[in-house]
Order: structure tokens, then sequence, then C-alpha cells
């Protein structure tokens, strides 16, 4: 074993444990906001462990879009979302515990004898290396075009659906005045006019689709 | 620097992904663990691009289509839970029962 070997093994043994303590600590830990931060830890050892497998593009967009987007996303609902509350006790939780656990060691352990039991065709072709950006844009413009142009039709679509659902509908409060819904009116945030001469006061006021059905 | 460490390490991430995603009360928390188990998939396909198939990296192709495919999942998912949180005013799985009786 020469240097850069065990540079190599040294740095895929700290990215591993790396990697397992902090999925443990975002599977374990009770405070989810640790948990938020501790999968971008998971993230950057997955992208570190991409480094050591020659691929530096997708490294690089590993941490631009798991650690940049991603986790920010998930961090901002955990905000948006976090409520102080303890949630009800369930009882016999420990059966689903200790059965998911046992199922999980146990898949573990199948995997791991798969693994090690398959004679694995390795190839002995030299590698792009760096040039993998290169093979990667040509693998997307000639042979998987199709699926590259409907990654966008669903990046679009996740877009559209995302505003869509997580868009507030009706205000509380004012359906607790009215009582019902006003009919064949969409229930929306009642929107200040700006932009109304100063001499007319009635343009200003804002008016709720709900008072007008009144 | 075997291909059977990094298979191992993605199993193990799985099989930690599936443990919180059966067992978190929070729903965010069970975000987290899809894209653990994302994360695995990807981790595979790296490992077979590079020993596997180290010239035409086919499995790079894949991990970057898995990697747009979880942002769109992530973004989806997590309007979900705060369209849910706003009507039941709970992130707690075990409450989420609209289509289960």
């Amino acid at each position: 074993m020469n240097l850069a070997e065990g540079v190599q093994l040294v740095s895929l043994g700290l990215l591993s444990f790396m990697m397992i303590g902090a999925a443990l600590g975002v599977v374990l830990l009770t405070n989810v906001v640790y948990s938020a931060f501790l999968l971008g830890g998971t993230f950057i050892s997955a992208a570190g462990i991409y480094l050591l497998l020659n691929a530096d593009f997708v490294a690089t967009a590993q941490i631009l879009i798991y650690v940049g987007a991603v986790n920010v996303l998930i961090i901002f609902a955990i905000m948006l979302v976090n409520k102080r509350q303890d949630f009800a006790p369930m009882p016999k939780a420990w059966i689903r515990k200790a059965a998911t656990a046992v199922v999980c060691v146990g898949l573990f352990i199948l995997l791991s004898t798969m693994v090690l039991t398959t004679p694995w065709a390795f190839s002995s072709a030299v590698g792009v290396g760096n040039g993998a950006i290169v093979e990667i844009g040509k693998h997307f413009f000639t042979d998987y075009l199709l699926p590259f142009e409907l990654a966008s039709v669903l990046l679009l679509m996740a877009l559209v659906g995302a505003v869509i659902l997580a868009r507030r509908e009706f205000l509380p409060e004012e359906s607790d005045l009215t009582g019902q819904q006003p009919v064949l009116t969409l229930p929306e945030r009642p929107r200040e006019l700006v932009g109304a001469a100063p001499g007319s006061p009635d343009r200003t006021i804002t008016s709720s689709p709900s008072d007008q059905n009144k | 620097m075997q291909l059977q460490y990094f298979l191992i390490l993605a199993a193990a991430l799985f099989c930690i992904g599936i443990y919180g995603l059966i067992n978190s009360r929070n729903a965010v928390r069970v975000l987290m663990s899809v894209e653990l188990m994302l994360n695995a998939v990807n981790l595979n396909l790296m490992a077979f691009s590079n020993y596997l198939d180290p010239v035409e990296v086919k499995g790079q192709v894949f991990t970057v289509f898995v990697i747009a495919i979880a942002a769109a999942e992530a973004a989806v998912g997590l309007a979900i839970v705060l369209a849910i949180y706003r009507n039941r005013d709970t992130v707690d799985m075990e409450q989420f029962n609209l289509l289960k009786w």
C-alpha cells in the first residue's frame, strides 16, 4: 500500500464515521433543529465521498443543491412549523421501534452479504477523472436527452405545485367573523389597493370578498 | 479502496433512513429520512460508476437526475407538511389519519 492509498483509506474512514454518526443523529436526536443541521453534515460527508470516487462535478452539485437548497428549505420549514409541544405518548411504541430495528439490521446484514459475495465485474479501463463533466454533458444531450427534458418539466411542476400547496387559502379570523365562506369567490387575503388617489378614500378601504357578498 | 466499502456504507445509510422513516413522529424528520435514503442510492450509483463503468460515467448522470428529483420532492413534501400543519395544527405523524380509516 503506497501513501496515496493510505490517505484515501483514512479519508474514507473519517468520512464514513462522520456520515454514519450524523445520520444516526438525524434519526435519533429529539430536537429536530439539531437533526436538520446534522443532515447538512451527512450531505457534506457524502460530497467528500464523491470526491474520493473521482467525481468532482457531482460533489459540487451535491453541496450546492443538497446543502444549499434542500437543507436550507428544511430548516425554513422547521422554523415555520416548529411548535413547542410534546407528542402524546403512544402505548406500545417500543414494539414498533424494536420491530423496525430488527428489520433494519436484518436488511443491512442481507445487503452486506450480497455485496461481499457477489463477484463484481471490475473494469480495468482508465477512468475519465476530471473529464467526467464533459462526459456527463455529452450524455445529457445525446442518449439521455429525454430524461433531461423531463427533469426540467418535473422541476417546473414541483415549483408550481409547491406554491399552490403552501399558499394560505383562507384567513381564520375572517372565517370566524362571517361564519361561512362566500360562494364562487376564491378565498384569499384581501389586498390593499395601492396607487389610489388620495382624494378618494373609498378606494383605499380594503375590501374582502366576504364583505361584498353580504 | 474497494467497491465493497462504499456499498456497505450505502447499505448502512439506507437502513438508518428506513428506521427514521418508520419511527419518526415529526413530519419534517420523515422527509429528512427520505433524503438520507436518496443519498444512499446516490452513493451506490457513484460507486458503481467509478469501479464498474469509469469510461462512460453513466452512474454520475443518474446521480444528477436523482439529485434534481430529490430537490423537487423536498419542495413538494415540505409544502404538503405546511398545508397539513395549517389544517391539523400539529406535525405529529400519528394524528395525520385523514386517509387512514
